[in-house]
C-alpha cells in the first residue's frame, strides 16, 4: 500500500465514518430518551436514498401513500383513545396531519419530479420521511412506554423486519444510486477528492454542531436531555414521554434519511441494505457504552476507517472485522463493571 | 370422556401416540414439514429458557444452528481432514461432538463478555456474532461458499439407516421430547429456582447467595447447545448445508416463533414453531398473489403480528390457550414433599455475647450528599438491636453498607472479624448474613414454598446436570423440607402452594423472614419487618424473634413501629442526618430529648 | 380540648374548593395502600397531611398527580379528571415536589430551574424569566450554584432546587412530599418560612409531612392519615394541641406525653 492508496481509503473511510457517526448519535439519542434501541434506523437511510432515487427518475416513490395510510391509522387510534373528550384542539391537529399527508400525495403526483432542482428533491424526500419517525413511535412504541427493555427491543426488531418488507413492496428489489450533488472534483496532494465526500463531511459536521447547540442551548433540547436523565422528574414538569418519543424519533428519521440522501450518490443501496449500515452505527454506540456521545462518534468514524482499510487487505472478511471490533470494548466494560440490577 | 382426555398426563400420552403414528398416516410433504417444526422447536425451546424464563434474549441462535450443521458437514464431507481431526473418520457422531464443543466455546466467550453488562449487550453481541458467522460461512471456499456443500451421509442408529424423512422424524421428535423433559426438570430444581429468579429478582437472588452470572451463563449455554443439536440434525436430514438458513433473519424468526407461541412455557416453543412455519408456507403462497409480485412479503405480516402481540398479548398464544382452559385443567403446582427427608446440617452459631457485626466509622457520600457520617455500631450474638430514626436519616444506606450491597466511602464493616471491603453481597451471604428487603422482593408467580427454598440455595450443592436428569431428588427434598419447616415456624404453613404474589403485604414480609432463615444465618438483618402487620401478627413475629435470639441469633432491625421496637429489642441506635444521635436501652431512648426532638420536628 | 376527629368535621371556610378528593382508593397489585380518602383544599389554603410512615401519604400525592392509577373522584378547580395525563395536570396548574426530588443530576442548577417552566415556555408565556429571578432571590444559594451540576448539591440545596423548580411552573396548587426529609433543623425552619410566604402570595399548598409540629404550625387545615385512611382532621391549630395526634402518629408510648407537651 502506498500513500496514495492510503489517502483514497482514508477518504472512503471518513465519508462512511461520518455517516456512521450520525447514525450512532441518533441511536444514542433515541436510546437514552426512550430506552429503545432503534434497529429500524437503517430503514430510514434506505427509504431516504431510494425515495430520492425514485424522484430523480421521475417516478412517484409510493412512500406518500404509506405516509397517508399511517397518518390515517394514527388519527383513527387517537380518535378512539380520546373518544370521550375529543376537544376541538385535538380534531384540529388531526385535520392538519391528514391535510399534510394529502398535500404530499398531491405534490408527488403533480410535480415534474425529475426536473426539480436537486435541493428541492432532497427537501421533498425529507418532507416525506421525517413524519414517519413520530408516526412509528406513536403506532408501535407509545402503547409500550412502560414495557420492559426486552419488549421494546423485540418490537424494535419486529418493526425493522416489517419495514424491510415494506421497502421491497415500495421500491422493488433493484438497487439505486442517485446523482452526486455536484460534479466537480479537486486535487488534494496526489489524490482526486470527490466533491460528494466533502458534502458528506460538511453536512455531518454541520448537523453535529446544530444538534449540540440544540441540546445545550434550547429549552426543547434540554427537555429531551432531562427526559434521558430522569424520566419521572421530566414528567412532573409536564415534559411528556410522548412528546420526547415523537421528537427523538422525528430527529432520528431526519438524520437517517438525510444520511441516505448523502450516501446515495456514492453507494448503491437496496431495500434491505439499511440493517448492516445501522449496525455499524450500533458498533459506534456500543464503543460509546450506550451513553457517551463523543466516544460513540469517534468510534463510528473508526468503524468507517477500519472498514475501508480492511476492504483493501481482506475484503472478504470486511464485515467480520468490523463486527468483531466490539469485542475488546465488551471485554473492557465487563472487567470494569460489577453491578447486579433488576431490569424490570 | 372429554375430562379424562384433558388430564395433563393423558394429554401427554395422546401427544406421544400422535407423534408415533404421524409418519405412518401423513403424506411425505407433511412429514417433512413436521421435521422442520421439530427442528425449529428445539431451537425455540432454548429461547423460551433464555427469554421467557431468564429475561434475556439472543438473535444469534441461527448462527449456533449453523455452527452445529457446518461442523458435522465439514467433518463428514472433507476428503482429507487435517491430521489432528483424523480420529473423527468422517463420523456424524464425531461431528455432533465437535459441533457441541465449538458451540459451547463460542457461547461461553460471548456470555463472558456480555452477561455482566446491562441487558442490551447480549442481543447486540449476538447480532454481531450472527452476522459475522454468516459471512464466514460464505467465505469458506472448502465448504462451497454461498452455494454450500452437499453429500452429507445420513445418520444410522442401531443399524437402521435414517435416510428418509419419515425415519429421521422419529429421531428429531425423540430428541425434542427429551429436551423438553430435561428443561422442565431443570426448572423444577434448586438450579431452576435460581434461573427463574433472574427475571426481576437478581438483587434478591445474589443476597441469597445465588451467582446470577453463572445462572445466566447456564441458560445461554443450554440454549446454544439445543440450537447446535438442531443444526446437526438438520444437516443430516437435509444432507446439504449452505449459509442461508443460518443468517440473522432466521435468528429473528426463531425469536418470533418463541414470542408467538409464548415464551413463558415450554409448550409455547412447540406451538410457536408450528404456527409460524405453517403461517409462513401459507403467506408465501398468498401474498405474492395479492401484491402481484414475488418477494418475501410475509415479513411485513410477521413484523406487525409481533408488534400487536407485544402490545396486546405479551404472553403469546399459549397464554391465550391456557386462559381458555377451565381452571381445573390448568397446570397445577405439583411439588411433592417428603417429610422423611433428612434434615440439612446447621451452622455452628457464635457464642452468645460474641461480637459478630461491627461498623467502624462508616461514611457514605453520594455526590454532595453525606448519607452516613462516621457511623459506629456493634451487634452481638443473641441480641436484637434496632436502628431507628426519622425518614431520610440514612438508615437504609446504613443497612446497605452493613449487608455489603453498597461500599462505604470511608471506614469499614467487619463481620465475624473479617472486613467486608470488596466482598459482594453473595459472599457475605455465604459467610452467614441473611436479610430481608424494605420493598419486598419475591417472585410473585412462584409458590411460597419455592420462594423460601431459594433462601436455602447455598445449602445445596447439586448442579445443572443432576438437576436436568432429576438425580438430585434427595437433596431437593431436604431443601424443600427445610423451606416448609421455616414457613411453618413463621406461621405461613397453610400457604405453601399459593402464589407468593397473592399473599397480603404483611405476609410477604414474613415470607422474606422465612427465606432469610432458610439460609441458616448467624446474623439476620430485617428491614421494617413489622410494617403492614396486624396486631396479632406483630405479636407472633415478636415471639419468633425472641426465640431466635434465645438460640443465639444476632438480629438487627430497622423499624418505624415504636411499640413493636420498645417491647422487643435489647438496644437501640438512633440516627438523624446520617449520624448516630443516641444509643442505649429502650427506656433510655424513650426519654432522650434529642430523640424526641428528632421525631417531633424542631421548628422553633 | 376540641375533638376534631369525627367525620362530621370538614374543611369549610372561605374560598372555593380547589382540590376535592372523594373516596380515593389506590392499590399496588392486590394490596390497597389508600382505602377511601375524602379530602378538600380551598383556594389559598395550606393544607397538611401528616401521619406515620407507611400511612399512604406519598401514595395519596402520587395518585392526585396522576402518577398512579386510582379509583374514586378527584376534582381540580371544579373539573374532574378521569385517569389524567400528568402533562395536562401540570398545564392546569398542579405541581409536585416528590419525596425523591427527581432532579436532573447531570444538568446544571440553572437548567433544572428553566425546565420547571417548560410548559409555560411551550405556551409562549415569557414571564418565566421573572419567576426565575424570584426563585433566585428566594434561594440565594441556588444563584451561587447556578452553574453547578445538580448532582453535586447537598441535601438542603437539593430540596431548595426541587421546590424552586416546581415554583418555576407557577402552579396554582403546589404539592410537597416530605420537604423536611433529611434536612437539618435550621434549613427546615427556613423552608417552612418560605411555605408561609408562598401561601401569603396566594399559592395553595398541599403539604405532606412527617415533621408534625412544623407542619401544623404553618397549615390552615390538617388531615392525619393512618393505615390508608383519614384518622383525624380539623383546623391545624386545634390538631396541634390534640394529644392523640401526637400519640397516634408518633407511635411513642403514651407515658411520654408529659414530656411531649412540656
Amino acid at each position: 500500500m502506498n500513500f496514495q492508496i492510503a489517502l483514497l481509503l482514508g477518504q472512503d473511510g471518513i465519508t462512511n465514518g461520518a455517516i456512521y457517526a450520525l447514525l450512532a448519535l441518533s441511536i444514542l439519542l433515541v436510546f437514552t430518551v426512550t430506552r429503545i434501541l432503534l434497529i429500524p434506523l437503517g430503514e430510514f437511510v434506505t427509504f431516504g436514498a431510494l425515495t430520492m432515487a425514485a424522484i430523480q427518475m421521475g417516478k412517484a416513490p409510493a412512500l406518500e401513500w404509506l405516509l397517508l395510510a399511517l397518518t390515517l391509522i394514527e388519527c383513527g387510534l387517537d380518535a378512539y383513545h380520546f373518544r370521550s373528550n375529543l376537544g376541538s384542539k385535538r380534531i384540529q391537529t388531526m385535520v392538519l396531519k391528514v391535510a399534510y399527508a394529502v398535500v404530499m400525495v398531491v405534490l408527488i403526483q403533480m410535480l415534474p419530479l425529475a426536473e426539480l432542482p436537486m435541493a428541492f428533491q432532497a427537501l421533498l424526500t425529507l418532507a416525506l420521511m421525517v413524519p414517519l419517525g413520530p408516526l412509528m413511535y406513536r403506532l408501535f412504541f407509545q402503547p409500550l412506554a412502560d414495557a420492559p427493555a426486552l419488549v421494546l427491543l423485540i418490537v424494535s426488531i419486529a418493526v425493522h423486519v416489517a419495514m424491510v418488507g415494506v421497502g421491497l413492496l415500495l421500491f422493488g428489489p433493484e438497487g439505486a444510486r442517485t446523482e452526486p450533488f455536484s460534479d466537480t472534483a479537486f486535487r488534494l496532494g496526489p489524490v482526486m477528492m470527490k466533491s460528494q465526500t466533502l458534502w458528506v463531511i460538511l453536512v455531518s459536521i454541520l448537523l453535529i454542531v446544530t444538534l449540540f447547540l440544540t441540546f445545550e442551548r434550547t429549552l426543547y433540547g434540554k427537555a429531551l436531555r432531562a427526559t434521558a436523565v430522569n424520566r419521572t422528574g421530566a414528567r412532573l414538569l409536564g415534559i411528556s414521554p410522548v412528546f420526547a418519543g415523537k421528537a427523538t424519533f422525528g430527529l432520528a428519521a431526519f438524520i437517517g434519511s438525510l444520511s441516505g440522501i448523502l450516501i446515495a450518490p456514492i453507494t448503491t443501496l437496496y431495500f434491505d441494505s439499511g440493517f448492516i449500515i445501522s449496525l455499524k452505527g450500533f458498533v459506534g454506540a456500543i464503543i460509546g457504552g450506550l451513553i457517551s456521545y463523543p466516544l460513540a462518534a469517534v468510534g463510528a468514524v473508526a468503524v468507517g476507517l477500519i472498514e475501508a482499510f480492511s476492504m483493501f487487505w481482506a475484503s472478504t472478511y470486511k464485515e467480520i472485522i468490523v463486527f468483531t471490533l466490539i469485542i475488546p470494548f465488551l471485554i473492557w466494560r465487563s472487567m470494569t463493571s460489577h453491578h447486579v440490577e433488576d431490569e424490570e | 370422556m372429554m375430562n379424562a382426555v384433558m388430564k395433563p398426563k393423558n394429554l401427554m400420552i395422546v401427544g406421544l401416540l400422535a407423534i408415533l403414528l404421524a409418519p405412518l398416516v401423513l403424506p411425505v410433504y407433511q412429514v417433512t414439514l413436521l421435521n422442520y417444526i421439530g427442528l425449529y422447536a428445539l431451537v425455540v425451546l432454548g429461547l423460551v429458557l433464555l427469554t421467557g424464563v431468564g429475561g434475556m434474549t439472543s438473535f444469534g441462535q441461527a448462527a449456533f444452528v449453523g455452527l452445529g450443521a457446518y461442523s458435522t458437514a465439514y467433518l463428514t464431507t472433507t476428503q482429507q481432514l487435517p491430521a489432528w481431526l483424523e480420529w473423527t473418520a468422517g463420523s456424524p457422531w464425531a461431528g455432533l461432538l465437535v459441533g457441541l464443543i465449538l458451540t459451547a466455546a463460542v457461547a461461553l466467550f460471548l456470555g463472558a463478555v456480555t452477561l455482566k453488562l446491562s441487558g442490551h449487550y447480549l442481543p447486540l453481541g449476538t447480532i454481531a456474532w450472527g452476522i459475522s458467522l454468516y459471512y464466514l460461512f460464505g467465505t469458506m471456499t472448502s465448504m462451497g461458499g454461498h452455494t454450500g456443500v452437499s453429500g452429507l451421509p445420513s445418520l444410522s442408529l442401531f443399524g437402521i439407516e435414517l435416510d428418509k424423512g419419515e425415519k429421521i422424524f422419529y429421531l428429531i421428535w425423540a430428541v425434542l421430547v427429551v429436551a423438553i423433559i430435561i428443561t422442565r426438570n431443570l426448572l423444577n430444581s434448586r438450579e431452576g429456582r435460581a434461573i427463574r429468579a433472574l427475571k426481576g429478582g437478581q438483587l434478591m437472588a445474589e443476597a441469597m447467595g445465588v451467582n446470577t452470572f453463572r445462572s445466566k451463563m447456564v441458560i445461554f449455554l443450554i440454549s446454544a447447545l439445543f440450537a447446535a443439536l438442531s443444526g446437526w440434525l438438520y444437516a443430516h436430514t437435509q444432507r446439504f448445508v449452505n449459509p442461508t438458513p443460518f443468517g440473522l433473519s432466521m435468528g429473528i424468526d426463531y425469536l418470533f416463533m418463541a414470542l408467538i407461541g409464548g415464551v413463558s412455557s415450554v409448550w409455547g416453543a412447540l406451538l410457536g414453531a408450528g404456527v409460524l412455519t405453517m403461517l409462513k408456507q401459507w403467506l408465501q403462497d398468498l401474498l405474492p398473489m395479492i401484491l402481484g409480485s414475488d418477494g418475501q412479503y410475509e415479513t411485513i405480516v410477521f413484523g406487525l403480528l409481533i408488534v400487536v402481540m407485544m402490545q396486546r398479548w405479551p404472553g403469546g398464544l399459549m397464554s391465550l390457550l391456557v386462559k381458555l382452559l377451565p381452571a381445573k385443567y390448568r397446570q397445577s403446582h405439583d411439588i411433592k414433599l417428603n417429610d422423611q427427608a433428612a434434615e440439612l446440617p446447621r451452622r455452628e452459631l457464635p457464642n452468645k455475647g460474641d461480637l459478630v457485626l461491627e461498623a467502624c466509622d462508616v461514611t457514605r457520600k453520594f455526590g454532595g450528599l453525606v448519607a452516613n457520617n462516621q457511623m459506629n455500631l456493634q451487634l452481638h450474638a443473641g441480641e436484637i438491636l434496632a436502628l431507628i430514626g426519622p425518614n431520610g436519616a440514612g438508615k437504609s444506606t446504613m443497612f446497605n453498607q452493613l449487608s455489603s450491597v453498597d461500599t462505604p466511602t470511608e471506614g469499614e464493616v467487619k463481620f465475624l472479624g473479617q472486613s467486608l471491603k470488596g466482598k459482594s453481597s453473595r459472599e457475605v451471604a455465604q459467610m452467614g448474613m441473611s436479610r430481608t428487603f424494605q420493598h419486598v422482593k419475591l417472585l410473585g408467580t412462584m409458590t411460597v414454598l419455592e420462594n423460601v427454598a431459594l433462601g436455602a440455595h447455598m445449602r445445596g450443592s447439586k448442579g445443572v446436570i443432576p438437576a436436568a436428569l432429576h438425580l438430585e431428588r434427595e437433596e431437593e427434598q431436604r431443601l424443600l423440607k427445610e423451606a416448609k419447616y421455616q414457613l411453618e415456624r413463621v406461621g405461613l404453613g397453610d400457604y405453601l402452594y399459593e402464589e407468593a404474589g397473592s399473599l397480603a403485604l404483611g405476609q410477604q414480609r414474613i415470607l422474606e423472614i422465612a427465606r432469610a432463615l432458610c439460609a441458616d444465618p448467624c446474623v439476620l438483618l430485617l428491614d421494617e419487618p413489622a410494617a403492614g402487620l396486624r396486631f396479632k401478627e406483630k405479636q407472633a413475629l415478636a415471639e419468633l424473634l425472641t426465640k431466635l435470639r434465645s438460640e443465639g441469633m444476632a438480629i438487627l432491625l430497622v423499624e418505624h413501629d415504636m411499640d413493636f421496637v420498645m417491647g422487643l429489642v435489647d438496644r437501640i441506635v438512633v440516627m438523624e442526618f446520617g449520624e448516630k444521635i443516641a444509643e442505649g436501652l429502650p427506656e433510655e431512648i424513650q426519654t432522650n430529648p434529642a430523640v424526641l426532638e428528632a421525631y417531633l420536628g424542631g421548628a422553633e | 380540648m376540641s375533638t376534631a376527629n369525627t367525620s362530621t368535621v370538614t374543611n369549610t371556610g372561605p374560598g372555593k374548593p380547589l382540590l376535592e378528593v372523594k373516596d380515593l382508593r389506590v392499590a399496588y397489585g392486590k394490596v390497597e395502600a389508600v382505602t377511601g380518602i375524602d379530602l378538600t383544599l380551598r383556594e389559598g389554603q395550606l393544607v397538611t397531611v401528616i401521619g406515620p410512615n407507611g400511612a399512604g401519604k406519598t401514595t395519596l400525592l402520587s395518585a392526585i398527580m396522576g402518577l398512579l392509577p386510582s379509583k374514586g373522584e378527584i376534582h381540580f378547580d371544579g373539573e374532574d379528571y378521569v385517569s389524567p395525563e400528568i402533562e395536562t395536570l401540570v398545564g392546569r396548574g398542579l405541581g409536585l415536589v416528590p419525596e425523591k426530588r427527581e432532579l436532573f443530576n447531570t444538568m446544571t442548577v440553572a437548567d433544572n430551574l428553566l425546565l420547571g417552566a417548560f410548559q409555560r415556555y411551550r405556551r409562549g408565556d415569557d414571564s418565566y424569566e421573572q419567576t426565575l429571578s424570584e426563585v433566585y432571590s428566594l434561594f440565594p444559594r441556588l444563584w451561587e450554584r447556578r452553574q453547578q451540576q445538580a448532582g453535586t448539591l447537598s441535601g438542603g440545596e437539593r430540596q431548595m432546587l426541587a421546590i424552586g423548580r416546581a415554583m418555576m411552573g407557577k402552579p396554582r396548587l403546589l404539592m410537597l412530599d416530605e420537604p423536611s426529609l433529611g434536612l437539618a433543623p435550621l434549613i427546615t425552619r427556613e423552608i417552612f418560612r418560605i411555605f408561609a410566604d408562598l401561601r401569603r402570595q396566594g399559592v395553595s399548598i398541599l403539604l405532606v409531612e412527617q415533621n408534625a409540629r412544623a407542619a401544623l404550625k404553618v397549615a390552615d387545615y390538617a388531615y392525619v392519615l393512618e393505615g390508608g385512611q383519614i384518622a383525624m382532621q380539623g383546623p391545624a391549630a386545634e390538631l396541634a394541641n390534640d394529644s392523640r395526634v401526637i400519640e397516634a402518629y408518633l407511635g411513642l408510648a403514651s407515658k411520654h406525653q408529659e414530656l411531649l407537651s412540656s
